[in-house]
């Protein structure tokens, strides 16, 4: 039997000086610089409520936990305070002063779009407020108060573009591409318009669909108003909005599905917000700061269900 | 389960476009993981630099750094494609540098006597590694091979990020968020349609594993 004797192989090894310098540059979005807004809602001096209501429990627990969110420059963003700043969250502030609860008796939480539902039933916050669109498939698990504002959405492209006007002209240019974000409304709304559905191209965060606009790999961006006229504010010059809404996203603000009492409670504070001018002060220091937008008034609210 | 039942045609047809980048990312890594072996063990020093720089750089950064790598960085240089072709050959790349590797330790592995015979009967080293040395590795990496390939199957649940749409993995996302499904549901659906790729997969390894065994 033979063996065969392996003669040592010489391992090479090759200074590797691997400069992979990948520098990811993170394009933040900085929304406007809105600092803090304004004078904050005076907390009502005797919220007295019927016992055994939410309204109640949180007005005596003095605290309240509201979910909004935290990338959203305009409704919900923590900047560099590490408070969330924006309409949704001056919205908030409104209703818990209602409560008798000041600013610091809010506890704020970040409600990503996938995981809304999920914290209101399992109760991790009392609501939420989170450009929030209202729609059937979300009523069934939990119950909207409002709406508080009616966005609507729109189309961004290019300064010198000029095939695109409107969503219908997507579907004659089907060499044009629409970029949104994985799992929002809008990337569902505009897939009517399409000619194929590789005409739709969808990434984690509308910053990414910035950069592939950029690029040319994308013609156009499409979602909320608010959200794009913040990216023309941003990007001077560079980009455009065209043609109208084609489609109108109430948002509303998610609570424990069934508690109506709590539901009519909150569209009576919006009542108020709008009655005594909170509700405007609210929008013109924070989304409201963009060019191009206008002060909404507050929608009729639905019937609490 | 409703969830899941309700939308079937959605997940089928996020099934079929994750299985399509699948079977694309996984010829293609196999051809160039093979290639650069070759480079690794060949006896010109300037290739063994190429396939060792290679397999160091890629192995070292996170899928999800290559991809948009790929997705951002090659169009700057004025090549553009579009981000399906992106995202596939972001994985091909990954991919290849563990392919390599595997098969490089299947070639360590055939006895030295056996290249050593060949060249002694006049073979090139194309004929050695050809027809000598590889078959007998092909045996012994077959396990390590699946194992990259089924981690390769689950890693493109990522190029979902870079714009590739229609995947398994949006398919979540569109049902989840866009549209209020309850998420759990969902996610268990994607699962069970990976396992649909990858349980084949791991079926047809054992397969060939056994086809290729040789009695010692």
């Amino acid at each position: 039997m033979t063996r065969s004797t392996r003669t040592h192989r010489r391992t090479r090894t090759l200074g590797l000086t691997a400069a992979a310098a990948a520098s990811l540059l993170l394009l933040t979005a900085c929304g406007g610089g809105s600092s803090d807004a304004g004078d904050a809602p005076e907390p009502v001096e005797s919220a007295s409520f019927e016992a055994g209501t939410t309204m109640a429990e949180l007005s005596q627990a003095g605290a309240i936990t509201i979910g909004t969110k935290f990338d959203q420059p305009g409704f919900g963003l923590v900047g560099l305070t590490d408070e969330p700043e924006g309409f949704d969250v001056e919205v908030g502030k409104g209703i818990a002063a209602q409560l008798g609860l000041s600013e610091d008796d809010i506890t704020w939480v970040e409600a990503p779009s996938a995981q809304r539902e999920d914290l209101i039933t399992q109760g991790s916050v009392d609501m939420v407020i989170a450009t929030y669109t209202i729609n059937d498939t979300r009523k069934e698990r939990i119950t909207f108060a409002g709406p508080y504002y009616v966005a609507g959405q729109q189309i961004m492209v290019g300064a010198n573009e000029d095939r695109l006007t409107g969503p219908d002209d997507l579907r004659a240019n089907p060499d044009l591409k629409i970029c949104s974000v994985n799992g929002s409304t809008p990337s569902e709304n505009i897939r009517e318009y399409l000619a194929s559905p590789d005409q739709l191209v969808l990434f984690e965060v509308y910053d990414d669909c910035v950069t592939a606009m950029k690029n040319g790999q994308v013609q156009a961006l499409t979602t909320d108003n608010v959200i794009l006229t913040g990216y023309v504010a941003e990007n001077e010059g560079e980009f455009k909005l065209v043609g109208e809404q084609f489609t109108e996203e109430p948002y509303g603000i998610g609570i424990t599905k069934g508690d109506t009492a709590f539901c009519e409670f909150v569209n009576g504070a919006l009542q108020t917000m709008s009655e005594d001018g909170s509700y405007e002060e609210a929008w013109t220091s924070t989304a409201g700061e963009y060019e191009g937008t206008e002060v909404p008034t507050l929608p009729t609210a639905d019937p609490c269900v | 389960m409703e969830p899941v039942l309700d939308n079937l045609d959605l997940f089928w047809s996020g099934f079929l476009r994750s299985l399509g980048i699948a079977v694309w990312a996984f010829v293609g890594s196999m051809v160039l993981g093979t290639v650069l072996a070759v480079f690794r063990v060949s006896p010109v020093p300037a290739l063994r630099a190429v396939g060792t720089v290679y397999v160091a750089v890629v192995r070292n950064t996170p899928l999800t750094a290559l991809l948009f790598l790929f997705a951002f960085g090659i169009p700057a240089l004025q090549v553009n494609a579009s981000f399906y072709v992106f995202g596939v050959s972001g994985l091909v790349v990954y991919t290849a540098a563990f392919v390599c590797e595997a098969i490089r330790s299947g070639i360590n592995a055939v006895a030295p006597g056996q290249a050593e015979a060949a060249r002694a009967i006049g073979l090139t080293f194309s004929q050695t590694l050809g027809q000598v040395v590889l078959p007998q590795a092909v045996r012994s990496v077959v396990p390590p091979l699946g194992n990259v390939q089924i981690a390769m199957v689950k890693n493109s649940a990522v190029v979902g990020a870079i714009g590739v749409g229609g995947e398994l993995f949006s398919v979540y996302a569109r049902l989840s968020s866009a549209q209020g499904y309850e998420r759990l549901p969902i996610l268990l659906g994607v699962a069970a349609f990976f396992l649909l790729v990858t349980l084949p997969a791991g079926a047809l390894l054992a397969a060939t594993e056994k086809r290729l065994a040789v009695a010692r």
